[in-house]
């Protein structure tokens, strides 16, 4: 390590050595935690609130592959099932995945990034949490008082008129909580334009900063469209009105435009604000500039737009004009360019980078290849042809759950690793935490990709009893799923126990740029002392092999001895 | 702009637009224009809608960033609209009925 370097990493472990009144420590009490207008604490609670909806769709989803674990039916019935996947699919996409990225790490770092003291409505931030409890306490009742069996997709005729289970509790719940994501994302947008420090211009933000200004622009153009739809099924199912149903002058086909013009994009809004977190973690551990910065930052722009072109590709064999499947599905062919942009520029960035393996870095290594899978298999569902085989079968299943938690939990995980120094002020158990993600890893495949097996051979999904031909892959499946459950429970332990006897984290445990690391972990209610002058563009890494051995984690006595 | 846009005066005038245009939509649903019987109605409701974002909520004064955002949430409801239409349009021409 260079002299100079030395010098500044020094100078900043003593000017922020244990602040005494961090954001967490200046108030006590329940009060200050649910009234306060702090965008960190309020990233705090949407962290507990969501970590507990995502133990809940855990569960249901071990419910189901257990049941799976046989051909027949012998743990539940079929209705049970019904309800038990759709429960999953709804608290998994509404009340972890959705908001997830966004309302913890969006929330806690633009902020940070921009050079900000707050988000530019800090009342309303705390409004969108509320109304997201609201929403999410609507759900649990009506899973409690009899439970949901639709889908998470809500498919009408069956929601309207023939469910017999809580659709119109669950439709009302989800109506709530859009507004939350609705609200969340005016108010990103609001900061991202007004609040930047002097001299952070628009081509000097940080990528994560970038990516959550397309995901808002698609929460506040898509979701309303969701709500809409929602209100409509509740008219038709509650009042009779005629808008799904043929028999009262609907169109039978006109919900499932309705729903996806909102749930492709709401892929977008779960993965956008991942590819965001995967631009910081890959330069700061390869020590380099993202490679093609600006490309980066239009493909984030480019998805947000031609993502809302392309929901037919849902609708291929649903009696859709076949017209209008030509045409959704070159554009679908047409969105996965900017998103294939994205992985050749940071495969590019790891290219003579000097790389290390932390555990961000490993999710996000992971984040790549599965992202990858996801993204590729979804190409063939988009070939007309070939969907016509694949609909409604388990590779449909396989290639969302690769999207979805190969791609979004995945990056996940390497944010609340990257930045969880910077949250709580402490480190997390390095080799534990590499040991769990190689274990999620591992079981992540195990549990998904004989998925695109079975799916490729015909089983379809959503039953809860299967020919006896399929029982192998699905054995795999279900032994993945408990390997990949063990995966999320370790850091479970680990994080909570790092609250306490985790090693105290410097400002910049990671020698990371970004003004998030030139402040305290964890930092001030104010964040900032003094507005910050950003002088420098993002990512301006000096490439320096021997950085790694600055870093702040339980090797560092092993790997000090380089230096 | 000259008009004060806090005074009650302003707001009242596009009220008043407001309720001239809702009595437009009333009347018309009682005369029979055939096909254009839609467009009519339609015309109408979007000139009160046009209204109401201009003027009650301020867009009309607003900055071109403010114009921009709204107007695209104009192309998204196009693009809803139209690409909706792109499939119940074309059913047709398959050789089946129309829905
Ligand atoms: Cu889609």
């Amino acid at each position: 390590m260079s002299s100079q370097q030395t010098a500044s990493s020094a100078a900043l472990g003593k000017a922020d050595s244990v602040p005494q009144d961090s954001y967490i420590s200046n108030e006590y009490g329940i009060k200050s935690w649910l009234l306060t207008l702090d965008h960190k604490r309020i990233a705090i609670l949407y962290l507990i609130s969501m970590t507990a909806f995502f133990f809940l769709g855990g569960a249901f989803a071990v419910a189901i592959r257990l049941e799976l674990l046989t051909p027949h039916g012998d743990l539940m019935e079929a209705e049970t099932y019904n309800k038990f996947f759709t429960q999953h699919g709804m608290v998994m996409v509404f009340f972890f995945l959705l908001p997830s990225i966004p309302a913890v790490f969006g929330n806690f770092l633009l902020p940070l990034m921009l050079g900000a003291k707050d988000l530019a409505f800090p009342r309303l931030n705390l409004l969108s949490w509320y109304i997201f409890m609201i929403g999410g306490i609507l759900a649990l009742y009506a899973i409690i008082t009899g439970g949901v069996d639709t889908g998470w997709t809500f498919y009408t005729p069956y929601s309207s008129t023939y469910a017999n289970s809580q659709v119109m509790v669950a439709g009302i719940a989800l109506f709530i909580t859009g507004f939350s994501s609705i609200l969340t994302g005016l108010n990103f947008l609001v900061t991202i334009h007004r609040m930047r420090a002097p001299g952070l211009t628009w081509f000097r933000l940080p990528l994560f900063v970038w990516a959550h200004y397309a995901t808002s622009v698609i929460m506040l153009l898509g979701t309303p469209v969701l709500a809409i739809t929602i209100l409509m099924l509740a008219l038709e199912r509650g009042f009779g009105m005629g808008f799904f149903d043929p028999k009262l002058g609907g169109d039978p086909i006109l919900f499932q435009h309705l729903f996806w013009f909102y749930s492709h994009p709401a892929v977008y809004i779960m993965i956008l604000p991942a590819m965001g977190v995967i631009s910081e973690v890959i330069s700061c551990f390869a020590r380099k500039r993202v490679f093609g910065y600006h490309f980066i930052a239009f493909s984030s722009m480019a998805i947000a737009v031609l993502g809302f072109l392309v929901w037919g590709h849902h609708l291929f064999v649903s009696g859709q004009s076949a017209y209008a499947g030509m045409v959704f599905s070159f554009l679908s062919m047409v969105v996965a360019i900017p998103s294939a942009v994205k992985v050749f520029n940071w495969s590019a960035t790891l290219f003579k980078g000097s790389i290390s393996l932390q555990t961000p870095m490993l999710y996000c290594l992971g984040f790549i290849g599965l992202f990858t899978i996801g993204g590729l298999t979804g190409l063939f569902l988009a070939t007309l042809s070939v969907d016509v085989h694949l609909h409604d079968t388990y590779f449909v299943v396989a290639h969302f759950h690769y999207v979805m938690v190969g791609g979004v939990v995945m990056a996940y995980m390497a944010a609340i690793h990257f930045w969880w120094p910077k949250i709580t002020g402490r480190m997390y158990p390095e080799m534990a935490a590499r040991f769990s993600a190689i274990v999620i890893f591992i079981g992540f495949n195990l549990t998904f990709f004989p998925q695109f097996l079975l799916g490729y051979l015909g089983m379809p999904r959503r039953y809860h009893v299967y020919p006896d031909e399929f029982q192998v892959l699905n054995v795999f499946s279900t032994a993945g799923a408990s390997i990949l459950g063990i995966g999320y429970l370790i850091p479970m332990v680990y994080f909570v126990w790092s609250l306490w006897w985790g090693k105290p984290a410097s400002s910049n445990p990671w020698q990371a740029k970004g003004l998030e690391w030139t402040i305290a972990s964890p930092p001030s209610p104010h964040n900032f002392e003094q507005i910050p002058v950003v002088t420098e563009e993002a990512y301006a890494y000096a490439s320096d092999a021997q950085f790694v051995s600055a870093f702040d984690t339980d090797d560092q006595a092993k790997q000090s001895s380089h230096v | 702009m000259s008009h004060n846009i806090s005074s009650l005066g302003y707001y009242l005038r596009v009220f008043a637009t407001l309720l001239i245009l809702t009595a437009a939509t009333v009347g018309a649903a009682f005369i029979d224009f055939g096909a254009f019987s839609t467009p009519i109605a339609m015309t109408i409701a979007m000139t009160k809608g046009l209204l109401v974002v201009l003027f009650f909520m301020h867009v009309w004064h607003s900055k071109k960033l403010t114009w921009l955002f709204a107007a695209a949430g104009f192309l998204w409801l196009v693009i809803l609209i139209g690409m909706t239409f792109g499939d119940i349009v074309s059913r047709g021409w398959q050789g089946q009925p129309a829905l």
